[in-house]
């Protein structure tokens, strides 16, 4: 493991962190998590189905309120922002992969890429180089024009992967990125967007069902009522 | 099957409460809108035929001629006829009421002919002192006998257009009438008990003599003898008869009544079925976002061995089933809205046709089996194609994962072929000849330019977004970019908006042509400084020769024009024909669209009596006449005038919008020297120069009492014609904002379908960085584009249609031409509120897109 991470601040923290959900009794996903994760690191989160996982990626994204405890992104707390300042903050800050790839058909590869650079306002020509040149950072330059429905499963997460770190976010989140993906796919995937949260010197969180995928991760968390469990040197 | 019917394709119905509304209510209101018309129409129709079957009586045929009557010369050769069992001789007079609006219908008789064929309007003398005044009460000619309904109106007070009150014109017995320009007293003797209409009977020789007709007829009705069929009679009888006579059976009456206004109904029927189309295209939109929303859900059916006919039945099921339900529901509002109707504004539409009858509302179970087959229909029509793309879906493809929400939209990158071949189509459908008066191949041209306009919007999205694409903001470039990406959306969403902004864009095109038409021509006939006249051209008040000498002498008076308006029957089937006998004095007063003022130099050649032809008398026609009867300037026009068939050579046409079924106006001298008819209905006054209109008009009224004359300044008649022709087209406007209120359901039910298949891009975007707000905008943007799009081609097609109803639908219905005039400020206000509201309602619809969590809506569907 590389230890470079730990000497510099991190770029995301959560702290005592609890989440319920409603019911009689209410059912305890977490309690007391902690997590860290500095930048150009990943971590990996694993856990049963129903286990909180994807509620947890949400809460990161503030998407969904916590119970308990403190959500920090780059040195900014996110729990108190309302839901526009937190909108706001994920245009700059966040990027996210999903399991269905969420391309928009309507659009190009390289307009779907620049996307979040339009939502920053960004000046279009400057919009448009950088998405080119992240298309071709995930080897999909020569189809920058193309319209997304020629694509095949793993190709259309390589947009997705651009299109998550074409802004340089502070936190990257995925869950089951690879979900819907065959095994070698799958694999060239992970190892696609492991490499770009790196060298954008990102935050990663990913989950993922597949060992092997975790594996690949610099630490393997498993979530449970307690919290997670570093079970790195098990995976 | 019934089981699996329910739960998987009418249970769906429910789950979209709102597009199930949407469109079944669409189609209510095109059902309600045409029954309505129908019912009202019919409803009046029955009640003039009542009205008429009671004044015929057992009559077999009947005598008619001239609205102002016939020579009673004829009466012994028929009365004498062997086919002929009893001739009642009837005069029937409009008698004016002086210084009221109404008239009184007084029918003079022969009591002596009544009894056999007419016994309904025998009178009953009231009991009187004397026994022997009571039995002949009825042939002393100071007396009449009023039906029930007559004298309870006549016994009230009227409300004039003033707004000043009339007293009642019965008053202590006696009944106040007007003859010319005088009044006089008829003592009431008693009742018409068995007549339910509003009528006056009294003798025919008093009638005569009070009303100034001596020797004239209005109607001779017979009673055939036995074995004598009518058929026959007509026919025995007709070589009988001078020119301008003819011998009908009396329920030929109504028919003639419902030829009159049959252009306007069927006008107003059209109205009624755009909306009922776009009613179909509301249900094509929804069914076709619902089906490609549940693309997977019958994929899957499918997989598990339903079969693609049980799904295609199903699905039409579900357009049945709306259909039905908007047909009831219609038939239900079809009947109410006529209730409305009759009882806000009588059985007339609006137009005038009926005006006076009180028609009852009945149930017609054919009419509404009829509709509510129409209501099915345009259920299932509209659901035809999205069912047959849905069953053809191959199972295994729209099983996959991760194929994208919209596959399934129709990718309508369809040329422009289609459309412009429709509009060729539509082009020679305008060539083609009316049927009955019924212009088809234009309502054909109009629904055919509508299905173009229709089909090209994909062409036309193509060809505007490109010109948008500046927009900066990101929601506008979203939006934009879906729109060029899937123009069958615009076609699912807009089909709707293009159909009503077409219909209503054309006639606020046609409306405000017409009405810019008829008040240029309102202009051109009423030169005059100011109008007096007795009473209406049928009613008993007129002028005469002392008259008018009455008139020239009042100070301030330069000049005195005089129009006598006569209306002759032409054929047995034609409605009366009008004749206008006035001076004419250049164009004083005469909108010529051809020929001049002037007798033609040269006749046309193809007349075989060029040469007599030479000396006969000039004419002008209207346009009507001129199409009807397919002469021009030069050819020959004939008319039963006094008795006889008189000649006259057409000099001009003139444009008329006041008799849609013929007019020609010829010199008063030429008249007066044809037929000995002296009487004058209209004199138009010039002032001398300095002098005053009230002044004059209050001279006027001292000399002649003000109860019996109209005075009326050209501007006065100017604005009644002209609330009368906005009293007419209120109803249109009605149907036309109910249209539009359907195409913005389109709207509404197409975003809010395509809120639902769009969560995951909703969700995507908020993960993204956008706002609830940013996507309600994007939403909005999208709502407006669309309707943008829509009004675009709906705005082309409407002015397309507005040339039709000018140039093909009025001329072949009503035989007006008009000048163009479009309405641009009324147009571009009513294009941009509609797209500002279709925005609203996107966003509106699209709401649940919005609250749905972000987290959840990204998840992989199913
Ligand atoms: N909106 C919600 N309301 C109530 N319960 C919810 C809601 N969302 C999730 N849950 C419940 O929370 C629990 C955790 O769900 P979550 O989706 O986070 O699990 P997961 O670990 O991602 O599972 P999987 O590996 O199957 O994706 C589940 O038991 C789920 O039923
Ligand atoms: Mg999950």
């Amino acid at each position: 493991m590389d230890c470079h991470f730990l000497l510099l601040p991190p770029m995301l923290t959560a702290h005592a962190l609890r989440k319920t959900l409603p019911g009689t009794p209410p059912r305890v996903l977490f309690d007391t998590l902690e997590l860290q994760v500095g930048a150009g690191e990943c971590v990996a989160i694993v856990g049963e189905s129903g286990s909180g996982k994807s509620t947890l990626l949400n809460c990161l994204a503030g998407l969904e309120p916590v119970d308990g405890g403190r959500i920090e992104v780059g040195g900014q707390r996110i729990e108190g922002l309302d839901e526009d300042a937190m909108a706001r903050l994920r245009r700059s800050a966040y990027g996210f992969v999903f399991q269905a790839f969420h391309i928009l058909p309507h659009l190009s590869l390289v307009q779907n890429v620049a996307l979040p650079l339009w939502l920053l306002r960004t000046d279009d020509k400057e919009a448009e180089a950088r998405a080119r040149t992240m298309l071709t950072r995930v080897g999909l330059g020569t189809r920058a024009d193309d319209p997304p429905h020629e694509l095949s499963g793993g190709e259309m997460q390589r947009v997705a992967i651009a299109r998550a770190l074409v802004h340089r976010p502070r936190l990257v989140l995925a869950d089951e990125p690879t979900g819907n993906l065959d095994p070698v796919r799958a694999s060239d995937v992970l190892d696609l967007l492991l490499e770009q949260i790196r060298d954008s010197e990102a935050a990663g969180v990913l989950v993922t069902h597949s060992r092997v995928a975790a594996r690949r991760a610099d630490r393997v968390l498993e979530l449970g009522v307690q919290g997670l469990v570093d079970i790195t040197e098990r995976a | 099957m019934s089981a699996t019917l329910h739960r998987l394709f009418l249970a769906s119905l429910l789950r979209r409460r709102l597009a199930t509304a949407l469109s079944l209510f669409a189609i209510a209101l095109g059902v309600a809108l045409g029954l309505a018309v129908q019912l009202i129409h019919s409803a009046a129709i029955d009640e003039f035929g009542r009205g008429m079957r009671l004044i015929a009586g057992e009559a077999d045929l009947q005598l008619v001629g001239a609205r102002d009557g016939f020579d009673e010369a004829i009466y012994p050769v028929l009365a004498a006829r062997a086919e002929v069992a009893e001739a009642s001789p009837v005069l029937v007079i409009q008698a004016r009421l002086p210084g009221r609006e109404d008239a009184l219908e007084i029918h003079g008789v022969d009591l002596f002919r009544l009894a056999r064929v007419q016994p309904m309007l025998l009178p009953r003398a009231a009991a009187a002192a004397d026994a022997a005044d009571t039995r002949f009460a009825a042939l002393q000619p100071d007396n009449i006998f009023l039906s029930d309904e007559a004298r309870a109106h006549l016994s009230e007070s009227q409300q004039l257009e003033s707004g000043e009150f009339a007293a009642p014109a019965l008053r202590g017995g006696e009944l106040v009438l007007q003859s010319g320009v005088r009044s006089f007293a008829l003592r009431v003797a008693g009742e018409v008990p068995a007549a339910s209409a509003s009528l006056a009977v009294m003798d025919i020789a008093g009638a005569q003599q009070h009303f100034d007709r001596i020797g004239v007829l209005s109607r001779i009705d017979l009673k055939l003898a036995a074995g004598v069929s009518a058929q026959m009679a007509r026919q025995s009888l007709a070589t009988l008869l001078p020119p301008g006579l003819s011998l009908r059976v009396p329920e030929a009456a109504a028919s003639e009544l419902s030829t009159l206004s049959r252009a306007y109904r069927v006008n107003l029927t059209m109205l009624a079925a755009i909306a009922l189309l776009t009613g179909g295209f509301l249900v094509f939109s929804t069914q076709l976002l619902s089906v490609v929303r549940r693309r997977r859900e019958f994929a899957l059916l499918r997989a598990l061995g339903m079969e693609r006919r049980q799904l295609l039945r199903g699905l039409l099921a579900e357009g049945a089933a709306v259909g039905l339900a908007g047909g009831l529901l219609g038939v239900a509002l079809g009947h109410g809205l006529a209730a409305a109707a009759f009882k806000f504004v009588g059985g007339d539409l609006g137009a005038g046709f009926f005006r006076g009858t009180q028609p009852q509302l009945q149930f017609d179970a054919m009419l509404v089996v009829g509709y509510l087959l129409l209501g099915i229909a345009a259920g299932v029509i509209g659901t035809w194609l999205p069912a047959r793309e849905a069953s053809r879906v191959a199972p295994a493809r729209a099983l996959k994962a991760g194929e994208g929400e919209y596959a399934g939209l129709p990718q309508v990158r369809g040329g422009w072929r289609p459309g412009v071949g429709l509009l060729v189509i539509a082009g020679l459908a305008c060539i083609l000849p009316p049927l009955n008066d019924i212009p088809i191949g234009g309502y054909g041209a109009v629904a055919l330019t509508l299905a173009a306009a229709v089909l090209l919007l994909p062409t036309i999205a193509r060809g505007v977004l490109p010109v948008l694409r500046r927009g900066r903001a990101l929601s506008w470039r979203l939006a934009h970019a879906r729109l060029s990406a899937t123009p069958g959306q615009a076609v699912v969403a807009g089909a709707g908006v293009v159909a009503s902004v077409a219909l209503a864009a054309a006639m606020a095109i046609m409306v405000s042509s017409f009405r810019v038409s008829v008040d240029d021509w309102l202009a051109q006939v009423l030169p005059a400084d100011l109008y007096v006249r007795a009473s209406v051209s049928s009613g008993s008040g007129y002028l005469d020769g002392d008259a008018l000498a009455r008139i020239a002498a009042v100070p301030g008076v330069a000049t005195v024009d005089t129009t006598r308006q006569v209306n002759l029957r032409i054929s047995d089937e034609e409605p009366l024909f009008t004749v206008l006998a006035r001076p004419v004095r250049g164009n004083w007063g005469l909108p010529l669209i051809a020929g001049s003022s002037e007798r033609p130099a040269r006749v046309n050649a193809a007349d075989a009596a060029g040469e007599i032809d030479a000396d006969l008398p000039p004419a002008w026609i209207s346009e009507a006449t001129a199409d009807r009867r397919q002469i021009g300037v030069g050819d020959r026009l004939t008319l039963p005038l006094g008795g006889q068939l008189r000649h006259f050579i057409v000099a001009g046409i003139w444009r008329d919008y006041a008799r849609q079924h013929g007019a020609a106006l010829i010199e008063s001298a030429d008249y007066v020297a044809l037929t000995g008819d002296q009487r004058i209905n209209d004199a138009a006054i010039s002032l001398a120069p300095g002098s005053d209109a009230a002044t004059v008009a209050a001279a006027l009224r001292a000399d002649f009492g003000a109860e019996h004359l109209s005075i009326a300044l050209p501007g006065e008649i100017r604005a009644l014609s002209l609330q009368i022709f906005d009293r007419t087209f209120l109803i249109t406007y009605l149907m036309e904002a109910v249209t539009v209120m359907i195409g913005l359901f389109g709207i509404a039910t197409t975003f809010a379908a395509l809120a639902t298949t769009r969560e995951g891009e909703f969700g995507m975007l908020r993960h993204l960085g956008f706002t609830r707000a940013d996507i309600g905008r994007l939403i909005a943007i999208e709502g407006a584009l669309t309707a943008s799009l829509g009004v675009i081609a709906g705005l082309l097609a409407g002015a397309a249609i507005a040339w039709i109803l000018i140039e093909i639908v009025n001329r072949q219905s009503f035989h007006w031409s008009m000048d163009l005039a479009v309405p641009w400020g009324a147009l571009a206000l009513f294009a941009s509120s509609l797209i500002v509201l279709a925005a609203l309602v996107a966003r509106l619809a699209g709401a649940r897109a919005m609250q749905r969590s972000a987290a959840l809506a990204v998840k992989a569907d199913w």
